[in-house]
């Protein structure tokens, strides 16, 4: 079992950093380029919607994981506005910032690149999003 | 990091790097800051792109509905990867084309480059 956590700032520079971050405490397992490449990319959509619509000015990330064997368990945190429907926010193609030029599969691409996730969300608290993949 | 040309009357944006939230907006406005002639016809080359996510679809869905307000058209080349898986799952590929090559792009659309 071996686990870390990293908290920072929700500015959309650090998406950059939270990316290369899984993946350096990743690098000791060897993983496929594969499962590599799915897991920065779920992180990157997690923390990207906690910089984009967690927080309307400053907030922090916490994003941590824990290997065990080849399990791997992350996690996205933020303490921001909460979400207040997960099942509308879940479904492909919704945003709530269509301006913006999101395109609402930020989700989508979570569940379909990961095995398993879980969200939960408290308005005015925060979102947790979970996420399990077993390495190749 | 972008960098623009035009071949014949096409727009073409080679992007290398990471495409995410943040640098989505920077790629936008460099694509328009490299020139002040107008933008018909555009072709994104992604082959040197290291990762995309989501942002990287309404990236490109912005810039499409730009061309296509002048009548343009819009390609991509040079995708690879989880973009490929990206762009299938969001539906892209019904209005914007993808092709091998930029040369391929050309003969597409009845274009003779040189
Ligand atoms: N961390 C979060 N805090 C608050 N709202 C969120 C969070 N993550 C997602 N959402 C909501 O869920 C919606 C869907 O998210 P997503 O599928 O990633 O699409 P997008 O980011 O393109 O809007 C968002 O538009 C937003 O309303
Ligand atoms: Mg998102």
């Amino acid at each position: 079992m071996n686990s870390m956590k990293i908290i920072f700032d929700a500015k959309p520079y650090n998406e950059a950093f939270a990316r290369l971050a899984i993946s350096g405490f990743l690098l000791y397992k060897d993983p496929s380029i594969n499962d590599m490449e799915d897991i920065k990319t779920a992180v990157s959509e997690a923390v990207t919607n906690s910089i984009i619509h967690a927080y309307d000015n400053e907030g922090l990330i916490e994003l941590s994981c824990e290997i065990d064997e080849n399990k791997v368990k992350i996690i996205v945190e933020d303490f921001g506005k909460g979400i207040e429907n997960i099942e509308i926010a879940r479904e492909p193609m919704y945003t709530s910032k269509p301006d913006c030029e999101r395109s609402g599969l930020g989700f989508t691409i979570m569940e379909s690149f990961m095995d398993k996730i879980e969200v939960s969300s408290i308005v005015g608290k925060g979102t947790k999003i979970i996420m399990y993949k077993d390495l190749m | 990091m972008v960098k623009c040309e035009y071949l014949k009357d096409v727009y073409i944006v080679k992007i290398s790097g990471d495409i995410d939230h943040y640098t989505s907006e920077i790629i936008k406005k460099e694509i328009y800051k490299n020139t002040n002639r107008y933008i018909k016809d555009m072709i994104m080359d992604l082959s040197d792109v290291d990762f995309m996510d989501s942002s990287g679809i309404g990236m490109v869905l912005g810039r499409y509905k730009e061309v296509k307000d002048k009548d343009g058209r819009l390609a991509l080349v040079g995708v690879k990867g989880n973009m490929e898986r990206i762009f299938n799952m969001s539906g892209l590929y019904k209005i914007v084309s993808k092709f091998d090559s930029i040369g391929q792009a050309f003969i597409e659309w009845g274009i003779y480059n040189e």
